[in-house]
């Protein structure tokens, strides 16, 4: 664990023992390369690398760019291995490998996964992608049209590709997949459209289906047997997810799996949240809506459910529950316990006991109007009554709002600082629910939606968050959403970019602005660094606005009508005077 | 017109009431124009040599309060507001600007509403009467002030999200325009 802290700052190691998932980290210390995403099976986008550090991150410069081509919003992570950055794009989904051993990283191969353009018309928020993985030899992504592909690393060439969601029935794909012991763990998107949503694990060597778990529907389909052994009484019983909604409800209940899956190799369980319920009108579907806008334990080779734990039993807003679960140990009562921490859509932070499925702590990170507490008793949320939504009727200034507290973009744990550095929005709504109509491949939403900025005015922050006394140490306002990942280094550093533009690194012990880029358009996506083969640091983030909070821009969003973009035209009505789209890699190291 | 008619004010009143009349018309039959679907359609301004002659089908309700309100009704009751709002576009593109991706005529908006397009657009075909897709294509060209104000819908009874469409301002149709990245 030394590795985590001694670096040429001197910052005290000790504090490294609260990592966990010791062997993917080890993995990524040893050869410094992101072979995911998240960098790691715990999902902590910690760097280890001290070469760019607090001291010297003010001379921090540009040493190469790449156009994508591609004018849409940019949410993934480049991921890196020993010689080579491979990026996926937002749709049409094309995978760039770049050379990193030689001059300018020019491209070393090109391949196109050439989805069905239709599948454009089923892609809620934008067209994004949230990145590609690497294991074995093989890299792993998924396409917008509900494809999941590996592709040799080294060649280029397809090795095989499966077709897993239906787009006429609103299905389609976002997420980035998670490599577990050889299987390619894969979840749909589409819970705007009415459909069913599911996680699958496929054979990382033939592509072939080894499971698939449901989010909705009878304990047989949701892989619930004698291995589920949920913490709280309301989530044990026979079929829940058919009997917690009215009748065939569940067939396009949503659910779906499209954000974040973390692994910890000891228990041997993946960690992810379901998305929200559908229709967002709440009338439309009496009951607790399970498994819907929680999170699942699984064991990864039998998708068996270990626990489930709900934080929005009925979800009135669209607070999925798919944001990402870090994955720590953390000394509770003078006890050490195997964690997880989950900033959730509903304004509130989580610390779970990952083992058992038991919320330890839960405390609102952002301003929240609609659950004034959670009980730890029982689990529940304690729903505001005044703010929940009514057909035919305005409610106002629901917060938050139906993006969340914090959306899809992750947030990075330093085991040195012990702080969750989490980027989020400040937004809330007025909401008018409306009748919902289903039909197959259309959306199924049922809400007019418009968004304001929250108390304070500043539509978003970046915030420090000691996990372990469940409060904030720091905050950045910023006047957009901060819409892009967060990065933590050994070097105390946090990294995060803004809409507007700028690619900023602030000190993370106190939130001091010590460094920033503008880049051409604005950042959405999620910063790693890696060592290069020439043995230097490097930081790299993709920039190219857009996402469901840049759809202003992305989508060419008339804001004459405030709803439009489901309501984020009202909030955003500014944002096409700041930046333009345009996706394009950008590369940092020092001088 | 004066020699038929002595006197002007009558004129008028006889033309109006003929207007208001189709203005308010519900009709128990619908007339043949609704019931017929546009045969083909050009997408495509660059026509080599120059236009070639063709008919343009009128829109049927382009004079009919009542169609063009029944068009927005669809335009809520089909999901197209899940991807174009209330106008001001989402999934799909915003239909209350100048821009036309697949053409502004009204029997282009029918195409695109019964044919689908490319880049999302679901082709509608079986899904919708005609009388109702040309209900839409009058909703639909009222959303960029197309149709007359005295026709197109006034404030809504839901959560104020835009000017109504009877005080939006008229965006004349510009040439052809490419479609964003996708839509």
């Amino acid at each position: 664990m030394r590795a985590c802290g001694a670096g040429s700052l001197g910052i005290a190691a000790s504090a490294a023992a609260t990592l966990l998932a010791v062997s993917s980290l080890a993995l990524a210390q040893e050869h410094a390369q992101w072979p995911a995403p998240a960098g790691d099976f715990a999902n902590t986008r910690f760097s280890a690398l001290t070469d760019i550090n607090a001291t010297n991150v003010a001379s921090l410069k540009l040493n190469f760019a790449f156009s994508t081509g591609m004018l849409r919003g940019h949410e993934a992570a480049p991921i890196v291995t020993t010689d080579t950055m491979y990026i996926v794009t937002p749709y049409p989904n094309v995978l760039l490998a770049l050379a990193l051993d030689a001059p300018g990283a020019p491209l070393r191969w090109k391949y196109e996964s050439l989805p069905n353009a239709s599948s454009q018309g089923v892609a809620c928020c934008d067209t994004v992608n949230r990145g590609a993985a690497y294991a074995d030899g093989r890299v792993f992504f998924n396409t917008l049209d509900g494809q999941s592909i590996a592709v040799d690393a080294r060649s280029g060439k397809e090795i095989w590709r499966t077709h897993l969601a239906d787009i006429n029935h609103g299905e389609s794909i976002t997420m980035a997949p998670l490599v577990v012991n050889g299987k390619v763990l894969v979840g749909n998107s589409g819970g705007e459209f009415g459909v069913r949503g599911w996680l699958t694990a496929l054979d990382a060597a033939t592509g072939k289906l080894i499971w698939r778990a449901y989010s909705t529907g009878p304990d047989s389909e949701v892989l619930i047997g004698p291995d589920f052994k949920p913490f709280y009484a309301q989530d044990r019983g026979q079929d829940l997810g058919v009997h917690s909604w009215p009748p065939d409800a569940w067939q396009r209940g949503g659910g779906t799996v499209w954000g974040w899956i973390s692994y910890d190799p000891e228990l041997n369980l993946i960690f992810y949240g379901t998305a929200n319920p559908g229709p967002w009108n709440p009338d439309q579907r009496p009951g607790d809506n399970k498994w819907t806008a929680g999170i699942f334990a699984r064991n990864p080779d039998t998708g068996a459910a270990k626990w489930f734990y709900q934080m929005s039993p009925h979800d009135l807003y669209d607070y999925d529950g798919v944001n990402e679960n870090v994955l720590l140990d953390l000394d509770v009562g003078g006890r050490q316990r195997k964690v997880l921490a989950h900033a959730d859509r509903n304004g509130y932070l989580y610390v779970i006991d990952r083992a058992t499925g038991e919320v330890i702590s839960a405390n609102a990170f952002v301003h929240v109007n609609t659950i004034d507490k959670v009980d730890l008793a029982t689990g529940r949320p304690h729903y505001v009554a005044e703010k929940k939504p009514v057909v035919g009727q305005v409610v106002r200034d629901i917060c938050p709002h139906a993006g969340g507290g914090k959306d899809w973009q992750p947030s990075a744990y330093s085991p040195i600082t012990r702080y969750l550095y989490i980027p989020h929005q400040n937004l809330c709504q007025d909401e008018e629910a409306v009748p919902a109509n289903y039909i197959a491949g259309t959306p199924y939403v049922g809400a007019n939606i418009k968004m304001h900025a929250g108390p304070g005015g500043n539509r978003g922050v970046f915030s420090a968050w000691d996990v372990a006394v469940g409060r904030s140490v720091w905050e950045i306002k910023e006047n957009f959403p901060v819409w892009s990942g967060a990065l933590a280094t050994a070097g105390g550093l946090a990294f995060y970019g803004t809409m507007e533009g700028w690619f900023k690194a602030v000190d993370a012990r106190t939130g001091r602005l010590l460094w920033q880029f503008k880049a051409g358009s604005g950042i959405i996506g999620q910063p790693i660094a890696y060592r290069g083969p020439d043995g230097k640091e490097y930081v790299a983030v993709l920039a190219g606005v857009g996402g469901w909070a840049g759809g202003v821009v992305s989508g060419d969003f008339d804001t004459r009508d405030a709803s439009a973009g489901n309501g984020w035209g009202n909030a955003m009505a500014d944002l096409p005077k700041f930046t333009q789209k345009g996706g394009t890699l950008y590369v940092f190291s020092l001088p | 017109m004066s020699s038929r008619c002595p006197e002007i004010g009558i004129c008028l009143l006889i033309a109006l009431s003929l207007t208001a009349c189709e203005r308010e018309d519900r009709r128990f039959s619908e007339a043949a124009a609704a019931a017929k679907a546009p045969d083909t359609i050009t997408q495509s301004d660059l026509q080599p040599g120059g236009p070639t002659p063709r008919a343009t089908l009128a829109s049927p309700y382009d004079d009919n309060a009542y169609a063009v309100s029944q068009g927005k009704q669809l335009f809520e009751w089909f999901n197209c507001s899940g991807c174009h709002a209330q106008g001001g576009g989402a999934i799909g593109p915003a239909l209350m600007d100048e821009k036309w991706i697949y053409g502004a005529a009204p029997e282009n908006i029918f195409a695109s509403i019964v044919e689908g397009r490319p880049n999302g657009m679901p082709s509608f075909r079986g899904r919708i009467p005609t009388q109702q897709v040309w209900q839409l294509v009058g909703y639909v060209r009222s959303l960029s002030g197309q149709v007359r104000k005295d026709v197109a819908s006034s404030r809504s009874d839901h959560l104020f999200m835009k000017k109504s469409e009877q005080s939006l301002p008229q965006a004349p149709p510009a040439p052809s325009s490419p479609p964003p990245q996708g839509q």
